[in-house]
């Protein structure tokens, strides 16, 4: 039992490119690396020397799935270095735009991604054949969200209507009005998820993670607040650089980050509700107690219960700031150049996505850093498999390779501007 | 009339796994009237939305098969599925094997669904297309106009959705 090698050529359903090695001597999990292909790095050195106008649509290109997520941390960077507030309906628009994101992300994750390992399919396509009515729904869900993406954002892929201070064109109430039938529907469909994945079996796995995310005074967080945690962290978003660290490790491509002086951290949907459960509506916190959450979730096999109640949240915050949405008179505010350096962080799907920007006096980009919320991840992710993995010994292999792969989809790593899957190693040596 | 759709898949930032949308721009300044031309990132649960109930439909992804850069594959998707190893080629999350098979037990998949794949040299970032798929990107266009012509010539197999 204690000196098997097991090798797994993909691990599927984790979008993008990257290796987990499991290292396992004597009985016990010695190490757990997980190793992912980080396209930030490239676009940090691309945005060099380019004007202050371009990190929207550049960024915009890091991530096909969380494409709005980089280009409203670029944009609130940029505003914070150039000292422009945005306000009024273009923030209610700035919203708007990233709940098309969250649903279209949390509707994929939790349908085609996650939802089969707790029913025993092998896939998406299994489960459709025995259950295309729920999968149908998770597609409808999406599509909602592409609506609103590509309204807002001028198209569903890489939007393109975003800029710094605001949007290229805002757009019309009567457009708006348009999407409230399907987000509607959508709302509906969202609490059947909740009530759906809810009856989910969730192993017994408790996590004492140190929680970070955004936290507003009066919303659930999308791109402002303070940077709150779990274990009483409350600062700015410009004083990220004094409290967290990135640090290169052998095994990985990506950067480590941890808090300074160390300590591993863990962002995403479980760190903002358990930090936000009293910011969602009451319909979300209703249908999380339903559901059996309680106000802080640490389990991270539930967090597809969490997704679901933030697709809730997500369709509708939608069609609240629909409701409320008075057109604008500027598209965007105006934004002269200057010296200086801005901080950005806002909530990606996956977790607080922080950008810094230091710009020259004429509006170039001296030094770009782009800290994506799967890289902060990784160091508890790899905790959390090896403190797992050490009870799950016992199972064969392919049970064991099963599990090892339902583990890393909870955390659901944004790995996927790259061109292939996750590698598998399970070392037993 | 001739008439279908054709969608471009890739990331455009990843070398020759743009030359879907390389084939899809081509084709554009090409296409008569009828033919409608798309570019997507590939995204399964995006893929599917688009394709239509009843007219044919042509896609053209990358492929990272190991042989020769430029080579393109001709697959029937609409009368089975592609070949396995094209899930692992492909580079979409799901992948375009696994959005079409979701597409046909849905009953989404149009009858006639033709999928090029062209097999690719390079995915490094902002490598731009090798030598041997931007030929390649530049020939596709007018076998896909032929074998769209082809189903609209008398005879030709019925469309609409699959069983």
């Amino acid at each position: 039992m204690a000196d098997r090698t097991i090798k797994v050529a993909q691990l599927a359903r984790v979008e993008g490119e990257g290796a987990l090695k499991i290292t396992i001597r004597d009985g016990a999990v010695k190490q757990a690396e997980l190793n992912i292909f980080e396209p930030p790095r490239f676009f940090e050195a691309f945005l060099r020397g380019r004007a202050f106008t371009e990190p929207p649509d550049i960024c915009a290109r890091i991530c096909g799935i969380c494409p709005v997520a980089y280009q409203m941390s670029a944009v609130h960077a940029l505003e914070a270095a150039l000292g422009v507030t945005v306000d009024g309906p273009l923030r209610a628009l700035r919203r708007l735009i990233y709940c098309g994101e969250w649903i279209e992300s949390h509707g994929l994750h939790v349908y085609m991604l996650h939802a089969p390992d707790f029913l025993g399919y092998q896939g998406a396509i299994e489960l459709a054949r025995d259950h295309a009515d729920i999968v149908q729904r998770g597609l409808d869900m999406k599509k909602a969200g592409n609506a609103i993406v590509a309204l807002v954002g001028g198209r569903e892929v890489h939007p393109v209507n975003i800029k710094v201070g605001g949007f290229y064109r805002a757009p019309r109430r009567r457009e708006l009005q348009g999407l409230v039938d399907q987000l509607e529907r959508g709302r509906d469909a969202a609490l059947a998820t909740v009530r759906w994945v809810a009856g989910f079996d969730f192993p017994d796995c408790e996590r004492d993670y140190e929680f970070v995310a955004l936290r507003h005074p009066a919303e659930y967080p999308f791109n402002e607040g303070r940077l709150v945690s779990s274990r009483g962290l409350d600062l700015a978003i410009a004083d990220y650089p004094q409290h967290f660290q990135e640090l290169h490790v052998a095994h990985s491509t990506a950067l480590h980050s941890q808090r300074a002086g160390g300590g591993h951290y863990f962002l995403g949907p479980m760190a903002r509700y358990s930090l936000n459960f009293d910011r969602l509506p009451a319909l979300a916190q209703d249908a999380a107690k339903a559901a059996g959450l309680g106000p802080v979730c640490r389990n991270p096999y539930r967090s597809i219960v969490v997704r679901a109640v933030e697709l809730v949240f997500a369709f509708d915050e939608a069609l609240r700031l629909i409701a409320d949405y008075v057109e604008p008179d500027q598209p965007a505010v105006p934004c002269e150049p200057r010296a200086g350096t801005g901080h950005g962080a806002t909530e990606a799907p996956r977790g607080m996505l922080y950008h810094r920007y230091r710009l020259a006096a004429d509006g170039t980009i001296e030094d770009a850093v782009i800290i994506p919320p799967t890289s902060q991840n990784q160091p508890t992710i790899e905790d959390d498999l090896k403190s797992f993995i050490g009870g799950w010994l016992d199972m064969s292999d392919e049970a064991l390779r099963w599990r090892c792969e339902q583990t890393v989809r909870n955390y659901d790593p944004c790995i996927s501007c790259a061109t292939h899957y996750l590698r598998l190693d399970i070392d037993r040596a | 009339m001739m008439q279908g759709l054709v969608i471009g898949l890739g990331n455009p930032d990843r070398g020759d796994d743009g030359v879907g949308r390389v084939v899809a721009q081509n084709l554009r300044r090409m296409a008569p009237a009828g033919i409608a031309v798309r570019e997507h990132d590939g995204e399964a649960s995006g893929l599917i939305a688009l394709l239509p109930a009843e007219l044919p439909v042509v896609i053209i992804d990358a492929a990272r098969a190991g042989g020769t850069a430029g080579r393109i594959h001709r697959f029937d998707a609409g009368a089975g599925p592609l070949p396995a190893e094209l899930g692992a080629w492909s580079s979409h999350g799901l992948g375009l094997a696994q959005a079409i098979e979701l597409a046909r037990v849905l009953g989404r998949l149009p009858r006639c669904c033709i999928v090029f794949a062209v097999e690719g040299a390079s995915f490094a970032l902002a490598a731009g297309l090798s030598p041997a798929v931007a030929a390649a990107a530049q020939a596709l266009p007018a076998q896909i106009l032929a074998e769209l012509a082809a189903l609209a010539a008398p005879g030709a197999p019925e469309r609409g959705n699959g069983p």
